[in-house]
C-alpha cells in the first residue's frame, strides 16, 4: 500500500515507490538521489508545518511538504 | 590561452578547490549574456598559463534551474579546452552521473574526487583507478580544504590538456536526452559497485547529534536568534570603532595633507577634489571594515553548514512571503548595513528569489539611518516617548519589507520557479584560510564594481550643493536649493520644507551625512543645531521626515551594490522607484492624517 512521504513519522523509514513531480522538481530530486526502490528516512519536521528533514543514502535534504507530497512510498 | 572550466554539483567543494588552485588571483569576468558572477583566474599549468573559470554548481546538465541554464549557455557559447569536474567522494553514489554526462560532450574531462578526507573518516574507500578505467578519464582523489592531492590533480590536468587538440562542446546541450541519461545511470550504478565501498552501517555522527539540538522544534529557533545576535554584534559592534578609525584617518589625511597640497588652487577646485572626489573615495573605504567582518562571519555561518539549518528553521514563516530562511538571515543583517547583506544574497541560487530578497533588504533600518533618527528623536521628543518613537520606526521597517515581499512575490521575475529542496551538509569547521579569503575577495569585488558609482554620486551631490559659482554651500541659491524649491509641491504636503529637502538630497549619498548636512544647511553645530531643529520643526513634521528617510532610496552605496549584484538596470531602477513611491505615500498619509487630527 502506498502513502506519501509527508505521512512518515520522524525516525521512520520506507522505500520510494513512485515520484510524480513536474519536470524541474523531478530532475532535482533525481540528482539528489531520489529514485524508486531506494530507502528514505524522515529525520524530523519543522514546526508550523515547515519543511521535512530527510535522509536518502548519504545525503540529507530539506524539502517543503508541498513538494514532498509527490513522493510515494511503500513499506520496506 | 587554453581555458579550463570547473564544474560540479553544489556543495562538492568546488569554490574551495577554485580558491586553492588560484589563490587570490581570481577576478569576476564579464561574459556576454550571463547574469551571475563567474570567477576566472589565470594560473600556470605545465609550463603554460591557462585560464580557469569557476562555473556555478549544477545538479544536472539537462536541468531547469537558473544555474543549470547559465552553465549550458556558457558551454555552448565559449570555447573550452577541458572540463575539470569536482565530485563529493561521500556522495559518489549519486554524483557520477554528472561527469558521465559531461564526458558525452566530447570535451576532455578530468574528475577530482573531493572531500576524500571525510570519506576516509566515514570508513569509505574509493578506487580511483577503477573509476578512471570505467569512465575512461583521469580521476584524482583530493581534499580541496586541506590541499591533499593538489599536485597530482594539476599534473593529470596538464597531461590531458597537452594531449588534446582544441575543440568545442558539440552535443546539443539544451535537448533533454533522457534515453542517454537512463543509460548513464545504469553504467554509473555498475561502476559504483566495483569501485566504491561504503561501510554497511554508518555510526551516528557528531552532525546528527548537533542537529538534534540545533534543529529542535523548541530550541532550534531561540538558538538561531541567539546565534544571529552574536553574528550581528560581532560584525557591527566590532566594525563600528574600526569604521570610525578609518573615517578619522581619512579626515585627518584630507585636512593635513590634501588641503595644504592644494593650497594654491582655486577654492572651488579644492572643494571639488577634497569634498567631492576624496569624499567619495572615503565613502567607499568606510564600507570596507563591515564588509570584511560580515564575510568573515558569513564564511563561518555558511561553511559550517548552519545557514541551511537556518533555512529549515525559518521556512514556515518565510515561504509565505515568497522568501526563504536564507533571505531572513540577510534581512536581519541588513539592520546593520544593507550593503554586505545585499552581497550575501548570492548564496541563494534562484535569481527570482535573490531579486525579491534584494528589493526587500533596503527597508531594513540600518545603523546609518539609526544615527539620524536618534539625533532627530533626541531633539524633538520627550525622553519618555523617545523609545516608543524609535520602536515604531523599527516596526515600520519590518512592515514595509513584509508588504513589499507580499506584493512582489507573484510578479514576473520575482516568483521563484525553483523547487525548494536544499541539501544539508554535515557540520564542518572552516579553516582560517577560508574565512580570510572570503572576506578579502568580497571587499575586492565591492571596490571593483561599486566604487565608480559611489564616487560619481558623491561628486554630483557636491556639485549640486556648490554650484553655481559663488553660492553659499547648500544654500537656497545652489542647484540643490533650487531643486528643493522645485520639489516643494511634491514634498510640501509631507511637511518636508526646502531645507529638509536639501538634507534628503544629501541623504542620497549616505544616511549618516544627513545630520552633517543639516549643520551645513542651517549653518549651526552641536547643541545650537539641536535647539534650532527643535524650534523650527514640530513633532509631526519630524516624524514624517523620518518616515521618508527610513523608506526612500537607500544610500548610494546600496544602489551601487544593487546594480552590481543584479547586473540589471531595470531592476535597479525599480529598486529605486518603488521605495520612493512607498516613502511618499506613507509620509503623506501620516502627515495629512496627523495634522488634521491634531489640528496643527
Ligand atoms: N572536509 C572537507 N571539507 C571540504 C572540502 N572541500 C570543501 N569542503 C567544505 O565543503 C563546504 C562546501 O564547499 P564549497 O567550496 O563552498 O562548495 P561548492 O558549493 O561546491 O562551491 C565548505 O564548508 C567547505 O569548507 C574537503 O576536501 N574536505
Amino acid at each position: 500500500m502506498s502513502r506519501p512521504l509527508t505521512s512518515l513519522a520522524p525516525g521512520e523509514e520506507a522505500q520510494i515507490s513512485k515520484i510524480h513531480a513536474a519536470e524541474a522538481l523531478y530532475h532535482r530530486l533525481t540528482a539528489l538521489g531520489f529514485r524508486s526502490g531506494r530507502p528514505i528516512r524522515l529525520l524530523r519536521r519543522a514546526a508550523f508545518r515547515g519543511p521535512l528533514h530527510i535522509r536518502i543514502g548519504s545525503t540529507d535534504v530539506i524539502i517543503r511538504a508541498s513538494d514532498a507530497r509527490c513522493i510515494e512510498l511503500v513499506a520496506i | 590561452m587554453k581555458r579550463i572550466a570547473l564544474l560540479g554539483m553544489p556543495n562538492t567543494g568546488k569554490s574551495t578547490l577554485f580558491n586553492r588552485l588560484t589563490g587570490a588571483a581570481a577576478r569576476v569576468g564579464n561574459w556576454p549574456g550571463i547574469t551571475v558572477d563567474l570567477l576566472a583566474a589565470k594560473i600556470p599549468l605545465g609550463g603554460n598559463l591557462v585560464e580557469l573559470i569557476d562555473l556555478p554548481g549544477i545538479y544536472d546538465l539537462h536541468g531547469y534551474s537558473d544555474d543549470e541554464r547559465v552553465v549550458r549557455h556558457f558551454l555552448e557559447a565559449q570555447p573550452i579546452d577541458l572540463l575539470l569536474v569536482a565530485v563529493n567522494a561521500v556522495q559518489l553514489e549519486r554524483q557520477l552521473v554528472l561527469p558521465m554526462q559531461l564526458a558525452e560532450l566530447g570535451l576532455p574531462v578530468v574528475m577530482a574526487v573531493n572531500m576524500i578526507d571525510e570519506a576516509r573518516k566515514l570508513g569509505m574507500s574509493v578506487d580511483t583507478e577503477r573509476l578512471a578505467a570505467g569512465l575512461g578519464l583521469p580521476v584524482v582523489a583530493i581534499s580541496a580544504k586541506y590541499g591533499e592531492g593538489q599536485a597530482q590533480l594539476l599534473t593529470a590536468t596538464a597531461e590531458t590538456l597537452g594531449a588534446t587538440p582544441p575543440q568545442r562542446a558539440e552535443a546539443e546541450l539544451a535537448r533533454a536526452r533522457l534515453a542517454a541519461d537512463d543509460q548513464i545511470e545504469a553504467r554509473a550504478a555498475a561502476l559504483l559497485d566495483s569501485a566504491v565501498s561504503m561501510p554497511r552501517v554508518v555510526p551516528e555522527q557528531i552532525s546528527d547529534r548537533l542537529d538534534k539540538l540545533l534543529m529542535h522544534n523548541a530550541w532550534g529557533l531561540p538558538l538561531f536568534f541567539l546565534a544571529m545576535l552574536g553574528v550581528f554584534a560581532g560584525v557591527f559592534w566590532l566594525g563600528a570603532p574600526i569604521q570610525d578609525l578609518m573615517k578619522n584617518g581619512f579626515g585627518w589625511f584630507g585636512a593635513a595633507a590634501l588641503q595644504p597640497a592644494l593650497a594654491g588652487t582655486p577654492e572651488l577646485l579644492r572643494g571639488f577634489i577634497v569634498e567631492g572626489l576624496y569624499g567619495g573615495i572615503s565613502t567607499v573605504a568606510a564600507f570596507v571594515p563591515v564588509i570584511v567582518l560580515f564575510f568573515f562571519f558569513m564564511a563561518v555561518v555558511e561553511d559550517s553548514g548552519y545557514l541551511s539549518r537556518a533555512a529549515y528553521l525559518m521556512d514556515a514563516l518565510m515561504s509565505r512571503m515568497g522568501l526563504d530562511g536564507r533571505s531572513f538571515v540577510m534581512l536581519l543583517m541588513g539592520f546593520g548595513c544593507n550593503v554586505p547583506a545585499l552581497m550575501g544574497t548570492r548564496v541563494m541560487r534562484s535569481r527570482a528569489l535573490r531579486l525579491l530578497s534584494m528589493i526587500v533588504i533596503p527597508f531594513s533600518l540600518c545603523s546609518a539611518r539609526l544615527q539620524v533618527f536618534l539625533f532627530i528623536i533626541g531633539a524633538l521628543f520627550a525622553p519618555a516617548v523617545a523609545p516608543l518613537v524609535l520602536m515604531s520606526l523599527y516596526l515600520l521597517s519590518f512592515a514595509t519589507a513584509f508588504i513589499t515581499a507580499v506584493l512582489f512575490r507573484r510578479s514576473e521575475g520575482f516568483r521563484s520557479e525553483e523547487p525548494f529542496v536544499i541539501e544539508l551538509p554535515p557540520y564542518r569547521l572552516p579553516t582560517l584560510r577560508q574565512v580570510w579569503m572570503r572576506g578579502w575577495l568580497e571587499v575586492r569585488h565591492f571596490m571593483a564594481r561599486a566604487s565608480k558609482i559611489i564616487v560619481s554620486g558623491v561628486v554630483v551631490v557636491w556639485l549640486l550643493t556648490h554650484l553655481p559659482y559663488g553660492v553659499a554651500p547648500a544654500g537656497a541659491e545652489s542647484y540643490a536649493g533650487i531643486l528643493g524649491h522645485w520639489m516643494q509641491p511634491v514634498l510640501g504636503p509631507l511637511g518636508i520644507d526646502e531645507k529638509l529637502t536639501i538634507a534628503l538630497i544629501f541623504g542620497f549619498v549616505a544616511k549618516e551625512v544627513v545630520i552633517g548636512a543639516l549643520a551645513v544647511i542651517y549653518g549651526l553645530d552641536g547643541n545650537a543645531l539641536t535647539a534650532h531643529i527643535a524650534g523650527s520643526l514640530n513633532g509631526v513634521q519630524a516624524y514624517s521626515f523620518m518616515i521618508f528617510c527610513l523608506i526612500y532610496t537607500p544610500c548610494l552605496s546600496t544602489i551601487a551594490t544593487l546594480k552590481a549584484e543584479s547586473r540589471s538596470l531595470r531592476f535597479t531602477a525599480l529598486a529605486l522607484a518603488w521605495p520612493l513611491a512607498l516613502a511618499w505615500t506613507a509620509s503623506f498619509a501620516f502627515y495629512q492624517t496627523a495634522t488634521r487630527l491634531l489640528g496643527t
